[in-house]
């Protein structure tokens, strides 16, 4: 809300109050302000002119060379291109080394070859927005009332010369929407008294409104009250200068002097008004109910709107003739030729016109009042006060008497409060006068009875419900840079993360020492890439509205978000990147529609793990690397017994270089190489990713701390180097190596694999290292022969090995 | 010549050889030659059968302190030619100290996490639990809980991804809060936890809008709570978090979730509080949003309000980590840039 310092100065004394301490003041005790300004800063030497005569420019088609009175001894010759120019009217000029808007310099200049003294300005080049400019002069330059006096300053005619305060009001202060309400919140702030005027209406006595309206009805429920006045013999013109400057500096543009009425009253009192033009509606009735589904209505925009039976309408008793509370129907349109007037003031139901308004996505200044509330108290006499004016300024008269359907209650709610609960909940010692005076500074009744105070709000804050709401007027008015500065005392509590949080916090720094660095994508993904490397079967789950095509369903898996990551780096040419990702995804099942939310973990690396550098070679992300760190991952956190089991079942995985991994014989990721047709469509080179479900991992036994005593007695070491089938895999070997290495052998480690032209087409050639050691004695040769020796047979019976 | 004088003769002669010497042989040859079964000394000493007895233990005495001289002079040139040897030695390994190191690739933290982290350390030590819920909510836990009925003009502070009509992305953390309200056994002690997490707003993304973000919201609800108490807690999350020279201030605002109701912020780290860019020139950014619960949040999570109450608050990771580090596009943080991930280093 733009808020006139001068019009609100006619309420509450500001005029004197500097302008960014009111608006200071303004913010550390009520609402935010975005914005405090004054319009005509900056700009300079701009006056009124009345053009004397005007001649066509000799070399344009458009150009006028006009001859103005600018209050000098002699006249200024300006040249001028707008359409609307014509000499005997008043203009505004820019003279020469003038200031306009946009911080603009004219200057003296030639315009082909013809001397301009300066420029003829629209309100555009003032500075003016082009929604409130009044449409005539929306092209053009504008047109001074006749009785402004050349040479004086252009300012104060359009009300220029004062300072704004725009302020941004929260939900629940819809009461500063209106002039009155701020006054009243100025007066309660600087403790002045605030003077209101009220409207005194004259009547003809002659006509009665149930000469124009015979019935008029609207159901409590979607209008709990309803008012109108009848205004005849209006001549609907252009308002008076000073009326529509107050509108544009509001941020409305005027169009006549009726709707600006309605509009002024909307700024001064809040309340939405609406009029039609009687001789329009088509009938003597007002019916407002709710509208039929598919019922049409082209509203003032020009829109044809489709209703719904949740929307208010405003009709003839047959057709609709206005969306209640949102914009009226262009059928019913105030025209230049309108001269009956139907007022309507009223309180709509909040929640019927929010559904409309966001339906139809019309967030008219009437909607956003309706919908957050406003003074119930003043429907009435805004409507005398706008009734009054519109005969004023339309040279017509006020028809005799109102129609009023339902009455709301006006009555102050009372709200109970006491000294000892608001200095318990600010941590303050405020005295009951401190209090009392602050109720009394926002005009609220005050009894004070035995330490409770039963203040008495006014229905113009309607926000103020509850003990609490009391509290925070208290609060704020007291100044919330006063309140003391504490921390909360009472019973201490031990802060710990559960063990559940710190693994998952654990994992993230293995993962980071492991040289990945950590990557947060978007929960939110389409349906295709949502579906993909998914450890469950699940039904997805998707917004119902989604903002863009990118985000429209819930992740089930982390690893298409990597590689979005992925490719994102390597569209800016990074292409050695390790990533990876802990988060949550969503598995939903045919009976809820809210998934179950499972932690993962995910990871995905592409290019170069490590640069060649001038002291070691390169390491390329290969599987085995991907492997190292899902393996460092398992070790470090005590979980055993972990089996990779080749599997071509993962459809966006390479078939032969995939694995599912098993702990314990439970399934809890896989692992690999990203499919090539899926590196394509994402434009990767080799890319090797693992998911796993990390609640799983959370979930599983952990292999207990304990100390082994390390082993005095001598290691016993024997290499077995064999040729071996392709397809004998190496977790085969090592579990009959274990199998059959007798008690004493501690570790198999594999240290070399070779296929290639040293070998036969058919096979590989493996080495392993066994390791030997009794606890308790030196090992005899014959002991570790005798065990080596059993493995050798065994693997030769079992695989066919030949010994190299 | 007596026999103390081919001594002296001797052990001149002998000590400038020592120091002539520039290798273990030779000084062993030396030292065979002197002191030898058949060495110089030994020689000498034969001639003492010829001394009277009074002479003989005189003579012996000064050869014995000969002998222990010349050792000494031995075994010290040893270790001179040793020093000399190794520093031979050691200078042909010199290296050039300026090539680069072996780098160390461990991976970063995203520095969201570590602004999450810094925040949940901080209240973790001040006796906060650290509480998760779901990301994909209630409409009755995201907002009927909090004060929020369906058609509340304060919905559209945030507008909603729904999933269908009950079912949501959560667009803040504080459903979290009313679940544990609901559960929270006072008998036990009061409730002090802050929920972090992502959520979820139905907004275009541009450089200052993300549809998905970081919350942080915490919630303290015991018996004898002021908003005092809240101003002061605000005041430590400011200065641990942008410095302890850092400043707040409230101003009135509102959230239905609370009552009364602020507006948090922090005077500028930027610039002290004179005015700067990053401050909009007015000296103050603001960071967070806080209030005391209303009445009626305790009352639908079954708590007796007239005997409890609270503050509660919310910030956003994000917001504070463009702050803080001069990050001008919110998308920076969801983008993944290898080279955006990586700067932030030095551990929040
Ligand atoms: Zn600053």
């Amino acid at each position: 809300m733009k808020v006139s310092t001068k019009w609100l100065n006619e309420y509450v004394p500001v005029i004197d109050l500097d302008r960014s301490v009111l608006a200071e003041k303004i913010a550390r005790t009520a609402v935010e302000v975005d914005d405090d300004y004054r319009l005509d800063e900056g700009l300079k030497k701009v006056v009124v002119g009345h053009v004397l005569s005007m001649e066509p420019h000799p070399d344009s088609d458009h150009l006028n060379i006009c001859q103005v009175d600018v209050g000098e001894a002699e006249p200024y010759q300006i040249v001028c291109g707008a359409p609307n120019i014509n000499s005997n009217m008043n203009v505004i000029v820019a003279l020469p080394n003038s200031w306009i808007g946009n911080h603009t310099k004219i200057k003296k200049s030639k315009m082909r070859g013809i001397v301009s003294m300066g420029m003829i300005c629209s309100l555009q080049e003032l500075g003016f927005s082009d929604s409130v400019v009044p449409k005539k002069y929306a092209d053009g330059i504008y047109i001074l009332p006749s009785d402004a006096v050349p040479g004086q300053t252009i300012f104060s005619y359009l009300g220029m010369d004062e300072n704004i305060i725009d302020i941004d009001i929260t939900p629940n202060r819809a009461d500063l929407l209106s002039m009155r309400g701020v006054a009243n919140e100025i007066g309660a702030i600087y403790n002045h008294n605030v003077k209101l005027p009220h409207p005194v209406i004259s009547e003809t006595t002659e006509d009665e409104i149930n000469n124009y309206l015979t019935k008029v009805s609207a159901p409590a429920n979607l209008a709990p009250t309803y008012m109108m006045r009848i205004i005849k013999d209006v001549k609907i013109k252009e308002s008076p200068l000073w009326l529509q400057a107050r509108l544009w500096n509001a941020g409305i543009r005027p169009l006549n002097n009726v709707v600006d009425v309605t509009n002024y009253i909307l700024l001064d009192y809040g309340q939405p008004l609406h009029s039609f033009d009687y001789n329009k509606m088509g009938s003597k009735q007002i019916i407002v109910r709710l509208a039929n589904e598919g019922e049409e209505l082209v509203t003032l925009d020009g829109e044809k709107r489709l209703l719904k039976d949740t929307d208010i309408v405003v009709t003839n008793g047959d057709k609709p003739v206005a969306l209640a509370g949102v914009m009226g129907g262009l059928n019913t349109e105030i025209d230049s030729n309108s001269t009956l007037i139907a007022l309507e003031s009223a309180v709509f139901n909040p929640s019927k016109i929010r559904k409309t308004s966001r339906r139809e996505n019309l967030h008219s200044e009437a909607s956003m009042r309706f919908e957050r509330g406003i003074n119930v108290a003043t429907v009435g006499e805004a409507l005398d006060a706008a009734a009054q004016m519109i005969a004023e300024l339309g040279d017509g008269q006020v028809v005799a008497n109102a129609i009023k359907v339902n009455e709301i209650s006006t009555n102050d709610r009372i709200v109970e409060i006491t000294t000892t609960k608001i200095n318990a909940t600010l941590g303050t010692n405020l005295t009951e006068n401190v209090i009392k005076d602050i109720f009394e500074r926002l005009g609220f009744g005050v009894q004070l009875e035995s330490g409770t105070f039963k203040v008495a709000v006014p229905v113009r804050r309607w926000d103020i419900e509850v003990a609490a709401d009391l509290i925070e007027e208290v609060a704020r008015l007291y100044g919330y840079d006063n309140l003391p500065t504490t921390l909360p005392t009472g019973p201490t509590t031990p802060g710990h993360y559960t063990d559940k949080q710190r693994l998952i916090r654990q994992t993230c720094a293995l993962m980071e020492s492991a040289g990945l660095s950590q990557a947060i994508s978007y929960g939110l993904t389409t349906k295709a890439k949502a579906q993909r490397f998914t450890l469950e079967k699940a039904k997805t789950t998707e917004l119902d509205f989604p903002m863009s095509t990118e985000h429209t369903t819930v992740r089930m898996n982390l690893v298409s978000g990597l590689l979005d990551d992925i490719a994102y780096n390597a569209a800016h040419k990074n292409n050695d990147v390790a990533l990876y990702e802990q988060g949550r995804v969503f598995f939903r099942d045919d009976q809820n529609d809210r998934p179950r939310e499972v932690e993962h973990l995910a990871g995905a690396i592409t290019g170069l793990f490590n640069q060649a550098t001038w002291h070691d070679s390169k390491t390329v992300v290969d599987f085995y690397l991907t492997k190292g760190i899902v393996d460092y991952l398992f070790k470090e956190l005590g979980l055993e017994n972990v089996k990779y089991v080749a599997t071509n079942a993962h459809e966006e995985m390479h078939p032969g270089r995939t694995a599912d991994i098993y702990i314990g014989g439970e399934l809890v990721g896989f692992i690999g190489e990203v499919h090539p047709n899926i590196l394509k469509e994402y434009h990767l080179g080799k890319t090797y990713v693992f998911e796993l479900d990390l609640q799983k991992l959370i979930d599983m036994d952990k292999k207990e701390q304990i100390y082994q005593p390390i082993s005095k007695y001598p290691k016993v070491t024997r290499d077995i180097a064999m040729a071996v089938d392709k397809s004998i895999s190496n977790a085969a070997i090592i579990d009959c190596i274990k199998q059959n290495g007798g008690k004493y052998l501690t570790d198999v480690t594999l240290f070399d694999v070779y296929e290639g032209e040293h070998v036969a087409k058919s096979v590989k050639s493996l080495a392993y290292k066994l390791i030997f050691n009794n606890p308790e004695a030196t090992l005899k040769d014959a002991e570790v022969t005798e065990a080596f020796n059993e493995v050798v047979e065994e693997l030769k019976k079992k695989f066919k090995i030949a010994i190299r | 010549m007596d026999l103390r004088e081919k001594l002296e003769e001797i052990k001149q002669k002998s000590l400038k050889n020592i120091q002539k010497a520039q290798d273990p042989n030779t000084i062993n040859d030396i030292r065979v030659e002197l002191l030898g079964k058949k060495g110089a000394i030994t020689e000498v000493l034969r001639g003492m059968r010829d001394l009277t007895p009074e002479e003989r233990p005189k003579v012996g005495s000064f050869a014995n302190s000969i002998r222990d001289e010349l050792n000494q002079a031995i075994s010290k040139r040893n270790e001179m030619l040793e020093i000399d040897r190794t520093a031979k030695k050691l200078e042909k390994e010199t290296i050039d100290v300026t090539l680069p190191g072996v780098p160390v690739n461990a991976g970063q933290p995203h520095i969201l996490m570590q602004v999450i982290d810094k925040i949940e350390k901080l209240f973790l030590g001040m006796g906060y639990e650290i509480v998760d819920g779901p990301e994909v909510e209630e409409d009755h836990y995201n907002f009927e809980m909090l004060n929020l009925p369906k058609d509340h003009p304060a919905r559209d502070m945030q507008d909603t991804f729904y999933i269908t009509q009950q079912i949501l992305m959560r667009t803040q953390t504080s459903p979290v809060q009313a679940r544990t309200m609901e559960v929270h056994d006072f008998s036990k002690g009061p409730l002090k936890m802050i929920s972090p997490g992502k959520v979820y707003r139905r907004d275009t993304d541009d450089a200052t809008h993300s549809h998905q973000f970081h919350q942080v919201e915490g919630l303290v609800i015991d018996k004898h709570i002021t908003m005092a108490d809240l101003k002061g807690t605000l005041e430590l999350v400011a200065k641990t978090l942008f410095g302890k020279e850092r400043e707040i201030r409230m101003r009135p605002s509102y959230f239905p979730f609370t009552e009364p109701s602020a507006e948090v912020d922090v005077s500028c780290f930027k610039c002290g509080g004179e005015g700067c860019a990053v401050c909009k020139q007015s000296g103050w950014i603001e960071v967070l949003g806080a209030g005391m619960v209303h009445p009626n949040v305790l009352k639908m999570a079954g708590i007796d309000a007239d005997i409890y109450g609270g503050f509660a608050f919310g910030l956003g990771p994000d917001r504070f980590a463009m702050l803080k580090y001069g990050v001008d596009d919110i998308r920076e943080f969801y983008l993944n840039d290898i080279r955006f991930l990586r700067q932030f280093s030095q551990k929040g």
